[in-house]
């Protein structure tokens, strides 16, 4: 890239970003960086520039970077969560693929700063991220790189079940909400104190069936009190087994899964919102032929529907644009029951974008008109082959709603962390419908066990039965349960 | 105010070779994985049969990321059609563990936690090699093990025209000429030629000849026959990185012996009781008229399921000893897959040489085992004694 090109590149920018602020878009302070593919795919791989080692990210990189070898996918741009906003651009883009990525970015950086899921971000993730890096190499110097690999190898294998929710209990924190819940539950035991002697007689009987009392309270004690769905924070709060070094890299892996949590949970509207703007704004810029020529074929590269899976940036357009059209026409019925006015689309659409996460956005704004517009159809394996089994748009939906629920992920509790009252263990799947891949369960539950370092156990239910799996240091074993 | 401003840069990456050092160490992950499976990969059909192919697809375990997933295949999906899809639709078929669209990795699919990957059989050899030796190494008569050999490796001024270098001569000259301010290629003068010229090399020439003897009686089965060839193709593979030239002689036999070509050796299965004691005076012959053993460097290997004519065994421990004293090492091999007590082997049990060794394989990956056994690394002092 000359010197030439920088300046124009420069030129579109401040005009691009003048036209998203016109159009209302709100985002931080921009930093564009050019870089080389093997640089872009990099922090594709990794997700941040700054991310710690781990080979996993390298066998990531690894087949990204083969892909784009190979000419079967390229990335354009990369873009962070963070204040001021990162932006990655390939070097090599063409003067107006950059026009269109810098829009595309601009609307990406709006949606990090307004959606509701994104206000408890850190937005000085690349700082920490680039710290968390640097205390796992000095780590890996002071209790050998293996062990530290090993450790991440366990933690990574269940770092997806953290809590990402974002309305706190009471505003207390994690460990302050467990105790209010413990004392809860001792104190909801049945007072019989009426007057203020009453409890002298209760002394009689405390003597008499204390031994009994004790023992049934030490039955209702739980622990968890209740089911906690941040297994990652619960293990390395009470594991026994944990040094500190240990406790210390899944409290920062933990963070990382924060930080990347509202991004997996809003990927259709994200990419949606960000393709509905470039559109948008690149149609005020001033184009030549030629530019419009390869706008149009990059444009529609991005949001092409592809066969047998679903292109997020085209079904979050798809749905965004909907959504406009719906409330800047409202027929006569939405008029008369809800009162809806006309010329309101814009304004609803940046409603949207503030307060919905993808599963939201499709129980909500996914219409029966546009499952149909858009062909959208469940299928499943039967016998050998993948067939389509349903087309009614409510399915369609709630499917679709399903895939998103918990990020895509099974979501899955601490159920005991006394199990047998012998300091085991046990975690239960949510199970709704759909089986784990129990081949994958026996090869996860041993990581468990490293951090555990007792024997844990996994409720799920195989073919509608209860089936506990437990990992005892040597080998998995399996009973249905009732 | 709003803050709209922004900055952009290009900045030298050069020195972030983060993806890269970690993709190295996952390749490494790699083969450390395969180095664990040794032992079945030495008897993967892939590779033994691979008819020289260089690059061959190994399973391996253990490099996925495991974690908590669904079960891929029990899954509802949703997917978007052209406008026209209807309920029944077919959108694919299983047969390659492929879920349609996705494009997922196999390793992905349910039920496998086998993930394919690519190795060279070079790079195999390098892992496996690593861990044997070659034991019992003899200093062969010296002249006879010399040759000389011209190479061209080097470029001189002077030389005979016949050896004269095109290339470099025109090369010269263009480079003459454009210094001298007229480019081109013409004018060539003595100045401008350049000849190839030779060095002589004198290297030792090493020589060794596998002799591979197999019962191939009717209580050979294919399990037996399998191991065997499994065992003879790496063992060669091996010798052939330690000596010049290898040759390798096939040696069937049941109660009588013959040579035979290596497809016939592996595949060709007769009946018949077993007189060991025959391949043995087929394999003397075979050394005396073909191999002198001042020049060679031989290997008898014989491979049996141990099933010989019990009237033989005294014959056979008489020839072992015999062999014994021409060759390198002598290695029987028993494939026993069931345990049973053997006629030949109780003889042998018996032999104490240092150069005779045995080994019962009852599994395929005791192939590995076997390899291992016969060329095990000696404690360094008594390499070359």
């Amino acid at each position: 890239m000359t010197s030439n090109d920088l300046k124009q590149l420069d030129y579109a920018i401040a005009e691009i970003t003048e036209i998203a602020d016109g159009f209302g878009l709100d985002f931080y302070p921009m930093r564009y960086e050019i870089c080389p593919a093997d640089i872009i795919y990099t922090f594709g791989a990794y997700g941040m520039p700054t991310r710690f080692h781990h080979w996993s990210f390298g066998k990531t990189f690894h087949k990204m970077k083969m892909q784009y070898d190979f000419g079967l996918s390229k990335i354009y741009e990369l873009v962070i969560n963070s204040n001021p906003c990162y932006a990655f651009l390939l070097e090599g883009n063409s003067l107006i693929q950059n026009k269109l990525i810098v829009a595309h970015v601009l609307a990406h950086c709006d949606f990090f700063k307004n959606n509701v899921r994104f206000s408890t971000s850190n937005r000085n993730m690349v700082e920490s991220m680039s710290a968390t890096a640097e205390r796992v190499s000095q780590y890996e110097l002071e209790y050998g790189a293996q062990a530290v690999e090993s450790f991440i190898d366990a933690v990574l294998a269940i770092q997806e079940h953290v809590d990402p929710q974002i309305v706190r209990p009471q505003k207390l924190d994690k460990q302050q909400y467990m105790e209010l819940k413990i004392q809860e539950s001792k104190e909801s035991k049945p007072s019989k104190s009426i007057s203020s002697y009453d409890d002298l007689w209760d002394l009689d009987s405390s003597v008499k069936d204390g031994k009994e009392s004790s023992r049934k309270e030490q039955q209702n004690r739980r622990f968890p009190p209740e089911p906690e769905k941040d297994v990652v924070w619960f293990i390395q709060e009470f594991s026994t087994e944990l040094e500190d070094w240990q406790r210390d890299i899944m409290s920062m892996l933990r963070d990382e899964m924060l930080y990347f949590w509202p991004q997996m949970e809003t990927k259709i509207m994200n990419e949606g919102w960000a393709s509905y703007w470039h559109q948008r704004i690149v149609r005020e810029l001033d184009l030549t032929t030629e530019e419009s020529f390869e706008y149009a074929k990059l444009n529609a590269s991005v949001v092409q529907p592809s066969r047998n899976s679903l292109n997020p940036y085209y079904l979050g357009l798809k749905i965004f644009e909907d959504i406009e059209k719906r409330w800047d026409k409202p027929t006569k019925e939405e008029q008369d029951r809800f009162g809806r006015k006309d010329g309101q689309g814009r304004a609803k659409i940046f409603e949207v974008r503030e307060l919905d996460s993808d599963t939201s956005f499709i129980r909500n704004y996914l219409t029966k008109k546009l499952t149909d517009d858009l062909d959208l159809y469940v299928f499943e394996k039967k016998g050998v082959e993948w067939k389509i089994t349903d087309k009614a748009w409510e399915n369609v939906r709630d499917q679709l709603v399903y895939s998103r629920v918990n990020g895509g992920f099974p979501y899955i509790v601490v159920t005991d962390g006394d199990y047998q009252r012998s300091g085991e263990l046990y975690v239960t799947h949510q199970y709704e419908g759909v089986e784990l891949d129990l081949k994958y369960v026996e090869r996860t539950l041993p990581y468990l066990f490293t951090l555990w370092g007792k024997s844990v156990h996994l409720e799920t239910k195989v073919e509608e039965k209860g089936v506990l799996f437990t990992y005892d240091g040597k080998k998995v074993t399996r009973k249905f349960i009732g | 105010m709003k803050d709209l401003s922004y900055i952009v840069s290009r900045e030298d990456w050069s020195l972030h070779r983060k993806g890269y050092q970690d993709q190295d160490r996952h390749q490494k992950k790699v083969r450390e994985a395969i180095k664990q499976n040794i032992p079945d990969l030495v008897t993967e059909e892939n590779i033994i049969m691979s008819d020289g192919k260089q690059i061959i697809k190994v399973p391996i375990r253990s490099l996925d990321e495991f974690r908590f997933v669904y079960n891929f295949n029990k899954k509802k999906h949703v997917g978007q059609g052209n406008g026209k899809s209807r309920v029944g639709d077919v959108l694919g078929t299983d047969s390659q563990q492929q879920g349609p669209g996705k494009g997922r990795k196999a390793g992905d699919q349910p039920g496998s936690d086998v993930v394919e990957a690519e190795i060279s059989i070079a790079e195999l050899e390098q892992l496996l090699f690593e861990e044997l030796e070659l034991p019992n190494l003899k200093q062969k008569d010296k002249d006879q093990l010399e040759i000389t050999d011209i190479r061209f490796n080097d470029i001189r001024k002077k030389g005979i025209m016949s050896n004269i270098d095109k290339k470099r001569t025109i090369l010269e000259n263009i480079r003459r000429n454009a210094l001298n301010g007229n480019p081109g290629i013409h004018g060539i003068n003595p100045d401008d030629l350049r000849f190839k010229t030779w060095e002589e090399i004198v290297k030792p020439q090493s020589n060794a000849v596998i002799i591979a003897m197999m019962d191939t009686s009717g209580s050979m089965g294919s399990f037996e026959k399998y191991c065997a060839r499994s065992f003879f193709f790496w063992m060669t593979r091996f010798l052939r990185k330690q000596y010049e030239k290898v040759d390798i002689v096939f040696i069937a036999h049941h109660t009588e012996a013959k040579e035979v070509t290596e497809e016939d050796f592996f595949t060709r299965g007769e009946s018949g009781g077993t007189i060991c004691s025959s391949v043995y005076i087929k394999a003397l012959e075979i050394i005396e008229s073909r191999f002198p053993p001042s020049l060679y460097n031989i290997y008898p290997f014989h491979f049996s399921d141990g099933d010989n004519l019990t009237s033989d065994n005294e014959k056979c421990v008489k020839l072992i000893r015999q062999l014994l004293s021409v060759s390198n090492m002598f290695g029987y091999g028993e494939v026993n897959q069931y345990n049973r007590s053997s006629t030949l082997m109780s003889a042998y049990r018996n032999i104490d040489l240092p150069n005779f060794m045995y080994y019962v394989i009852k599994e395929k990956t005791e192939v590995y085992k076997a390899l291992k056994h016969f060329f095990k690394k000696q404690p360094v002092n008594g390499v070359f004694s």
